[in-house]
């Protein structure tokens, strides 16, 4: 019943110039999906990857066991002093992360054009 | 399609991690029938699955074999939707997730089903399988607003 997610990575350029490593989840991010979100963030160089933006655009179903594993690359990056940026959630689950206090420790753009941009 | 209150759909899931997306599913086109914004019905489906998945992990232990059966009601103005289990219930819903402490890892990072499915929906009510009931439930309830 659970489809499987899939993630994708790609270096963007910001607007000011930094490297953005951009993370591109699809299918479902649940309990099941720990190797895709927390173990492709942390197959990441820390030194060189400052600046992660999470893109939500191609995921289908979305739980808080999934946003529990969001919040646990937050942890890490807020450890490593690297910056976690989020794109593409629709605006349901846009409400949900501001609910749970995600932007608190992390910036929500609308797409990703938006969060390079602002980057 | 002429929808009358007093409607009724029962779905039975088998305790197994993706089968709340059938209850979802059910859900929202019952809400969509009733004439209800995407919005709520978006927030329905978010309660109606950490209401499945609570059901299922700690009601049922993930013992595929005991089904969480999900009830939809059709109410004048309202949507109810009792999610049952055969666990011992929920005496008091977990204090709202605080992401400060998650951050510092004094408060786990999971464990933000119940404040979610509180926040989403207009009523929440944990039901324990002690006294007069003989499932567990949780009971959640959306209402037409003015305009939908």
């Amino acid at each position: 019943m659970q489809t499987a997610n899939k993630v994708s990575q790609q270096q963007l350029t910001g607007a000011t110039g930094q490297q953005i490593t951009c993370l591109r989840f699809s299918g479902d991010i649940s309990s099941a999906s720990k190797d895709a979100i927390v173990g492709t963030y942390q197959s990441l160089d820390k030194a060189s990857h400052k600046h992660i933006l999470l893109d939500f655009k191609g995921v289908e179903y979305l739980n808080s066991s999934g946003i529990a594993l969001v919040i646990q690359v937050l942890m890490e990056a807020s450890k490593s002093g690297q910056t976690i940026a989020i794109c593409g959630l629709t605006p349901h689950f846009t409400k949900v992360f501001t609910m749970v206090g995600i932007t608190k420790y992390a910036t929500l753009y609308p797409d990703e054009a938006a969060a390079v941009a602002a980057l | 399609m002429t929808v009358t209150s007093g409607s009724k759909v029962e779905v039975r899931l088998p305790s197994r991690l993706g089968f709340e997306k059938v209850a979802m599913s059910t859900a929202a086109s019952m809400a969509k029938l009733m004439g209800f914004s995407e919005d709520r019905i978006e927030d329905l489906k978010t309660a109606i699955a950490e209401a499945c998945i609570n059901a299922m992990e700690h009601g049922n232990q993930m013992n595929a074999s005991i089904p969480v059966s999900v009830v939809l009601s059709m109410n004048p103005n309202e949507l109810e939707v009792k999610v049952m289990d055969n666990g011992s219930g929920m005496e008091t819903p977990p204090p709202a997730p605080d992401i400060d402490r998650k951050m510092t890892g004094e408060e786990e990072t999971r464990g933000m089903g119940m404040f979610l499915i509180q926040a989403l929906v207009d009523e929440a009510e944990w039901v324990s399988a002690t006294g007069t009931e003989e499932q567990s439930f949780v009971r959640l309830v959306i209402r037409m607003k003015q305009g939908e």
